[in-house]
């Protein structure tokens, strides 16, 4: 690498395009990794659907399965079981809205 | 196999007992066997790759570095210096979950990840030890968790249900995200394959019609081996986010 070098040790900035076309014809640099794909920051329209059914759907099953099973303890069939749906329903709503809303001013 | 001409998408996830005479006396699934060879992999794994101990690694080496480190950036990243603590279990919860999916994709295998049962109660592990977590750390502190700070008293009979019911859907949507993915998968797979066989079945022009379904299968292996490593580092970074909520609170 030394013939590289100017006499002031840094690089020869027409070695380094040199190199740089040499590497970029054998194809020797890495293409810019798409971050797309595993980067929460950034994920595709495609997964934070999905991801706000699930979140929507798991709130809405945890609330009927609760309203359901307060009503088999209690015998209050069906009013326990209107309630949480309508409960797991803006649970639900919560979940995505910490899923998708503004930060916390906290954080 | 079901009736002449339709597709049977979902009998791949039948269980059926392993090991012969000896799997069907205490019903050894061939989910149980794919678990076992997923564990003994990633133990082996561990212990061949970093055998060497060289300072440049070889290819094992490198790979369970990766992993390792991988993991453990995750973890101190999202739940700061603690994390530490939990990075031998968010390991060996993402490890599991990539050697399920991955396993799954080879013929003739079986992805136990596709079943409810599996991914439910790693879920439930989760959220069981994230809750011991929260309570061991911050005491009944933990219970002002579900009614947030600054919030009118008077929406208390409604705030609070919806958090708890909200905290309780975490399990849920972890476990169906996973299974669902898993799944959905499978039956593409199965789909496309039978119709394969259909086109060939009509003859003549038909086999040319194969190429289309069998070029998408090609495709969705790739696709699918994407989906494996994306959902089993979904599942860990949630993981480790509501860890974070467990050690952080709020």
């Amino acid at each position: 690498m030394s013939d590289g070098k100017n006499s002031s040790g840094k690089p020869d900035p027409s070695f380094e395009a040199r190199l740089a076309s040499a590497r970029a014809k054998q194809g020797l640099d890495p293409k810019p990794v798409d971050q797309s794909a595993g980067d929460m920051k950034g994920p595709s329209p495609m997964g934070v659907g999905l991801r706000v059914g699930v979140e929507l759907l798991s709130a809405l099953i945890v609330g009927a399965s609760l309203g359901y099973w307060l009503d088999r303890w209690l015998h209050t069939s069906p009013f326990l079981l209107i309630v949480f749906v309508l409960l797991g329903g803006a649970g639900g709503i919560a979940n995505v809205w910490r899923l998708l809303g503004p930060a916390k001013p906290g954080k | 196999m079901a009736a002449e001409g339709s597709i049977d998408a979902l009998g791949q996830f039948k269980l059926e007992t392993s090991l012969g005479a000896l799997g069907a006396s205490v019903n050894f699934t061939q989910s149980n066997l794919m678990m076992l060879i997923a564990a003994t992999l990633i133990i082996s794994l561990l212990y061949f790759g970093m055998r060497p101990k060289a300072i440049v690694p070889g290819r094992l080496q490198a790979l369970a570095e990766l992993a390792y480190d991988g993991i453990h950036s995750m973890c101190v990243d999202q739940i700061g210096d603690e994390g530490k603590k939990f990075f031998p279990f968010v390991f060996t919860l993402f490890m599991f979950i990539l050697l399920g999916n991955l396993l799954g994709l080879l013929p003739f295998s079986f992805t136990y990840t596709s079943h409810i049962a599996v991914t439910a109660a790693l879920a439930i592990t989760v959220i069981v030890l994230v809750t011991i977590v929260a309570l061991a750390i911050h005491g009944m502190h933990f219970f002002t968790y579900f009614f947030p700070p600054g919030a009118p008293k008077l929406l208390a009979p409604i705030i609070i249900p919806v958090e708890i019911i909200s905290y309780l859907s975490r399990p849920v949507s972890l476990s169906i995200r996973l299974f669902a993915n898993m799944v959905a998968g499978h039956v593409m797979f199965e789909v496309f394959a039978s119709f394969i066989l259909m086109m060939a079945a009509a003859g003549g022009i038909g086999y040319l019609g194969t190429v289309g379904p069998l070029a998408l299968n090609v495709i969705l292996v790739g696709f699918e081996l994407l989906v494996a490593f994306l959902q089993a580092y979904v599942f860990s970074i949630l993981t480790c986010i509501y860890l974070h909520d467990a050690v952080h609170l709020h």
